[in-house]
Order: C-alpha cells, then sequence, then structure tokens
C-alpha cells in the first residue's frame, strides 16, 4: 500500500518537472541539429576523409605506402615504442594507485599532483625537458657520449618521452577505483592465508581489471598517437627514428598525400579501436559497479517485490 | 585456554586505543567484546586476528605467543562487518578461497565447500555472485568463508551491524545454533548490549580502552564492577543526592547517607524493575503520575514524575500493568526496592558497587 503511494507520487513528479523543462520542437531540432551538424563537420568529415584521401589513388597504391620500408620502419617503431611504455605504465599505475589508495604517507597529495604534471605541461616542452638532460649539450650529454650511449634523436629518447606523456593514464583509472574499493577485501584474503603476492593476484587485480584494461587502451592509445614530445627527441631520422606520427607529417610534407592518409588510417583505425573497446570497457565497469552498489545496500531483492 | 591477552596495549599515535588489557577466552566458549564505539574492542579483535600489532603486552593463542606471527599464521577465522566477500568470485569459491591457498586437494575442498554450504542453508546458491544475495545470506557466506579451513578460533567484527532488525534476530539464534554444534571458540565485538547479553557465554566490557568489567551476561548485569557497567548494561535510574541532616536527599526522595558526611553528594542508581508500583495513593512513599507508557511487548515501560518534576524509569509487566488497572495520566506511589550506592563526592568512580541495598529495612511510614 505504501510502496503503491510513493511510486504513485514520485511518477508525478517526474512527469511534473518533464512538462516543466520541456522545449518546444523547434527549439529541440535545432539543438538536435547544431550537435550532429558539429560532430558531422568536426569529426566524422575529417576521418571519412582520411580513409578516402588513402583510397584516392586505389587500393595498391595504399598498400603500397604502407609495406614502403619506411613505413614499415615506423609502424614497427610506433609499436616497439607502446610496448615499452604500456608495460611500465602499467607497473607504475598499479604501485602508485595502491600506495594512494590504500596507505597514509606524507606527500601523497603532491604525489598525486605529480602524477597529473603530464596532463597539464605541453607535449614539446617534455621532450625539451629530456633534450636539456640527456642531449649532447644536456647536463648527463657528455658523460652519456663517453659511454657512446645515445638517448636524445633514438629510441630510447622517445620511450622516455612516450612513458612521460603517458604516465597518468593507468594510475588515473585506478586511483579512484581502488579508493572505492578500500581494503577489506584484502584484510579478508591475508585473514585466509593468503600471502601479499596472492591477494594482489587473486582479489585486488580481478577487481579492477575493467579499470585498468581501460587504463591501459589510453595509454596505449596515447603513446601511438603523441607527436609533440616524441618530435622533439626523435631528430626525425627516416627509417630509424620516425614513428607513426612523424611519418605521416613526414610524407605529408614531401606532398605525398596519399601514402600520409594511408599510414594515418592506421592511426585512425586504432583510434575507432579505442573507441569501441572504451565504449565497452565503461559499459562493463558500469555494472559491475551498479552490481558492487547492490551489494553494499542490505536486501535488494526481497522486500521490494514480495510485499503486497 | 584458547586465546590468552596479558596486559595488551595498542596506541596510534598520541592516542591509546587500548590499554593493558587483560582476559583469557576459553576453549569452546563464546564471549563478546562489549562497549561504546571507539571503546577498543575492535582493536582488540583485530589485534588477537594480526590485523593489528599491539605496542604493549602478549597474545597467545592456544599456548603460542601470537605476537610475531603474521595474520596468515595465526589460523584464524575472521569475519568483517562489512562482510568483505570477495565480489570477483562465486559464493563456491568464496568459501573454497582459505582452503586453495593451504593447497587442500581438489576433491576435499570441493566437499567442504559442499558441506558448508549445506550446513549454512545456501545449498543451490553456489554459483551465485555476492552481489545476487540478501544481507543475510552474505553474511553466513562470510562467516562460511572464515570456518572453511577450521580455524582454531573465529572472530567476527559487528556481525550483525548491518542488517536489519528482523533478519538480526534470526541470525543470533543461528549464531547460537551453529556455535553449539561446532563448538569453535568464538569472540565477537558489538556494541548492542542486548545482542551481548542474548548471544554470549561471557561479556567482556570496554570503555575507552580498558577493560571494565569480564563476567556472564547475568553477573554483569546484576552485579556490575562500577557505575560505567551498571548504566551501560540495561536501563539505570541515576540520582544524585545531597545529605543533608543525615539523610541523602534529591527533591522528595530520601535515601540513608551511607556514611557520606554532611553536605556531601552521592550518586546512586536502580534499575527499572526496582520500582514497586500502586494505584493507590497511600500505599507507598512516594507519589508521581504516569506520564508516559511505552510499549515493548511483554514489558511496558512507564516514565513516572513526582509532584516535583522529577522523572523516573521504570518497567512493569503487561499483566501488572492490567491487573492493577493502570493507564496514562493515572496518579500512583511507588517505592524504590533496591538500589545501589554508585559514588561518593571526591571519590573516583568504581565505588561500593558491590553491595545492593535493599529500601525496605530503611522503613516506608516516615
Amino acid at each position: 500500500m505504501a510502496g503503491g503511494t510513493v511510486r504513485r507520487r514520485t511518477g508525478s513528479g517526474t512527469q511534473k518537472s518533464q512538462r516543466g523543462s520541456e522545449e518546444s520542437p523547434l527549439v529541440r531540432w535545432l539543438l538536435i541539429g547544431i550537435a550532429l551538424l558539429f560532430c558531422g563537420v568536426f569529426l566524422l568529415l575529417p576521418l571519412v576523409n582520411v580513409f578516402a584521401q588513402a583510397l584516392a589513388k586505389g587500393l595498391p597504391h595504399y598498400w603500397a605506402s604502407l609495406v614502403h620500408p619506411d613505413s614499415v620502419a615506423a609502424i614497427r617503431l610506433t609499436l616497439l615504442v607502446a610496448a615499452i611504455s604500456v608495460p611500465l605504465n602499467v607497473i607504475f599505475g598499479l604501485a602508485a594507485a595502491w600506495a594512494i589508495a590504500k596507505f597514509d604517507f606524507r606527500g601523497k597529495t603532491l604525489l598525486i599532483t605529480l602524477i597529473d604534471l603530464p596532463f597539464s605541461v605541453s607535449p614539446v616542452v617534455a621532450g625539451l625537458v629530456f633534450v636539456i638532460l640527456f642531449g649532447m649539450q644536456g647536463y648527463f650529454g657528455e658523460w652519456l657520449m663517453d659511454r657512446d650511449i645515445r638517448i636524445i634523436f633514438a629510441v630510447p629518447g622517445i620511450a622516455l618521452a612516450t612513458v612521460f606523456i603517458t604516465f597518468p593514464f593507468v594510475a588515473r583509472e585506478l586511483i579512484p577505483i581502488m579508493q572505492a574499493q578500500g581494503s577489506d577485501q584484502e584484510q579478508a584474503a591475508l585473514t585466509l592465508g593468503a600471502t601479499g603476492w596472492q591477494t594482489f593476484w587473486h582479489v585486488t587485480l580481478p577487481s579492477v581489471k575493467w579499470g585498468l584494461l581501460y587504463g591501459i587502451i589510453l595509454c596505449n592509445s596515447r603513446a601511438m598517437g603523441e607527436f609533440g614530445a616524441v618530435s622533439v627527441v626523435s631528430g626525425h631520422i627516416t627509417g630509424q627514428t620516425d614513428t607513426m606520427p612523424l611519418r605521416v607529417e613526414k610524407l605529408n610534407n614531401e606532398f605525398q598525400g596519399p601514402a600520409a592518409f594511408a599510414v594515418a588510417s592506421l592511426l585512425a583505425l586504432l583510434a575507432l579501436l579505442t573507441l569501441f573497446l572504451k565504449t565497452y570497457l565503461e559499459w562493463k565497469q558500469h555494472r559491475e559497479q551498479a552490481a558492487a552498489q547492490a551489494a553494499v545496500e542490505p536486501d535488494p531483492d526481497p522486500t521490494g517485490h514480495t510485499s503486497p | 585456554m584458547s586465546i590468552e591477552l596479558k596486559s595488551v596495549s595498542k596506541r596510534f599515535g598520541d592516542v591509546t586505543a587500548v590499554d593493558d588489557v587483560s582476559f583469557t577466552v576459553a576453549e569452546g566458549e563464546l564471549v563478546a567484546l562489549l562497549g561504546p564505539s571507539g571503546g577498543g574492542k575492535t582493536t582488540v579483535l583485530r589485534m588477537i586476528a594480526g590485523l593489528e600489532v599491539p605496542t604493549g603486552g602478549d597474545i597467545v593463542i592456544r599456548g603460542r605467543r601470537m605476537n610475531d606471527v603474521p595474520v596468515q599464521q595465526r589460523n584464524i577465522g575472521f569475519v568483517f562487518q562489512s562482510y568483505a566477500l570477495f565480489r570477483t568470485m562465486s559464493v563456491a569459491d568464496n568459501i573454497a578461497f582459505g582452503l586453495k591457498i593451504r593447497k587442500w586437494p581438489k576433491s576435499d575442498t570441493a566437499a567442504r565447500v559442499e558441506e558448508l554450504l549445506k550446513l549454512f542453508g545456501l545449498g543451490g546458491l553456489g554459483t551465485r555472485y555476492p552481489h545476487q544475495l540478501s544481507g543475510g545470506q552474505r553474511q553466513r557466506v562470510a562467516i562460511a568463508r572464515a570456518l572453511a579451513p577450521k580455524p582454531s578460533v573465529l572472530l567476527l567484527d559487528e556481525p550483525f551491524g548491518a542488517v536489519d532488525a528482523k533478519i538480526r534476530q534470526e541470525l543470533r539464534d543461528w549464531l547460537v545454533h551453529l556455535h553449539d554444534e561446532l563448538n569453535v571458540t568464538t569472540v565477537f565485538v558489538t556494541h548492542d548490549q542486548e545482542e551481548a547479553m542474548e548471544v554470549s557465554n561471557r561479556i567482556v566490557i570496554f570503555s575507552r580502552g580498558r577493560l571494565e568489567q569480564i563476567g556472564a551476561p547475568r553477573a554483569v548485569y546484576e552485579q556490575p564492577d562500577n557505575e560505567f557497567v551498571a548504566r551501560f548494561i540495561g536501563v539505570l535510574n541515576v540520582l544524585e543526592l545531597r545529605v543533608e541532616n543525615g539523610v541523602a536527599r534529591l527533591h522528595e526522595l530520601t535515601f540513608p547517607a551511607h556514611g557520606a558526611a554532611e553536605g556531601q553528594t552521592l550518586r546512586l542508581g536502580f534499575r527499572p524493575y526496582a520500582v514497586q508500583l500502586s494505584p493507590n495513593v497511600g500505599e507507598h512513599r512516594y507519589r508521581a503520575v504516569i506520564k508516559h507508557v511505552y510499549f515493548l511487548g511483554v514489558l511496558l515501560r512507564l516514565e513516572l514524575e513526582t509532584p516535583s518534576g522529577l522523572v523516573l524509569r521504570t518497567r512493569i509487566t503487561k499483566d501488572e500493568f492490567t491487573r492493577l488497572h493502570l493507564a496514562q495520566g493515572d496518579k500512583v506511589s511507588f517505592q524504590i526496592r533496591e538500589y545501589r550506592v554508585l559514588a561518593r563526592a571526591g571519590e573516583s568512580l568504581p565505588a561500593e558497587v558491590s553491595a545492593v541495598h535493599q529500601t525496605a529495612q530503611f522503613g516506608e511510614g516516615i
């Protein structure tokens, strides 16, 4: 009985508020139209254009542009850099998120702020920092020269810059999830005899896996797509230190439009795949969070449905 | 002795959460750690489990000093207030976790899980996930998981805190039956004195990190060691009286001075059931009006107000209430059959609380 009245009251309440906020059809269509037009002109059209331009001279040319040795080298380097920076950031992200979510320590706020630094610093500045540190005229330049170690204008520099740029992605994703979960489950595992590592592997990791995957794909897409910082440290040596974005720029500057777009189309495909995975993971995570929420509230089922 | 605490203390920075606590729990006992929140009872439980390390004293489980033994090797079962079920694992996997960690053979693990599911009334729920269970079911899974590896002691932190009142009563009864059946040494934390009285063999009462009293439910109720225990266990009317002309007095209520000097104050307390009521205003010493009647079931709680405005709480059975033809607003007379002196002015608290004073000898006719 009581449930019925409450339901009716809230029902009429939402109805009223809907009526109050309802706009005239003209305004509604206008707003939707503007939003769609914007998306079409600024997002969809360029994307379609990338593929159209890439295929402008036909599939054989498209394929030839992709398997060109310099392009292949760029693709390989991009994959290598991602393969280095993503695992590093996963390890760092897990460690930082664990520390921030589960312990209290001095400098915690500082750590959180520092994690965000790559978001707030221009990528070019980030690249220059590494040049100043490890470049020929840099602080460690001479020392490195003496030992014949090349960082700037070489793969290590590109990897370093990419690690720096992608630094926040995994940690940022995990911190709120771990904070929300607290450490009860981990403590329970300990009381059941699990070691720290077993606890991490069987309890912590599974409960953050969707967030972690989400962070990884964002991190990966940025690692492969980064231009600014990498451009500063790479030296643009064709076939050696060109990543995919750098290769696209170079081809474009050399007026090889279709070839540039062919490589760009790979990055666009990566973006589409990332978007798809991101949406899927968000949905998955949302579902698990809702489930976890339901788990906190006492007795979701027996009260609502069975009472007359 | 199953569990032994010897002068255990725990400090967090400048805060002393547990201060020089010693008690023992016998094999197979069901003991409640009772006290207001912040009393240190959960810290004591966590120290027994090994989730906190004591800053002083020794913790001994089955004759072995446990201070330096990590939580994993203490062979305890711990049930968290939030249950802390592994939400990415099914009910069966939750229960099997401790067995997998201990590398039980697969067939033994499966048999043990099946046995526990049955014992805990969770048959058919093994493949469910924690979020698909009701609060009561979740709690049973948490206890089953803790008991699966056959721990030497079972520790529960506020086991009934997170479920609603109706289920709580069921769970209490169920815990008592479970304990009878398994006979595993059990220590649980609660802030609910009724729960502690009803469920446990013995109660350990804490307040502000100190152990106030330990004893059987009936003993702590009937012979509280101090005012804190007396007030915390059950309802107590506390009066602060002043000694004038050799009699302790508060408004119209008078008591013998109990050795207190002229002008001193005296605190005494009496249980609601110690108040004897009569509808005949001339029958007992004091007069009052029944201001409120609260229906509690078999018992009624009455609030009496004396002509001078003093409010006293009493309890009376429903039958007696009917027999005496009482009603809210009635004028009655009453007397206080027994009371305790809690403290005299200038004394530290644990005063002469051991003796129960019968007012009968004090005379009623005055």
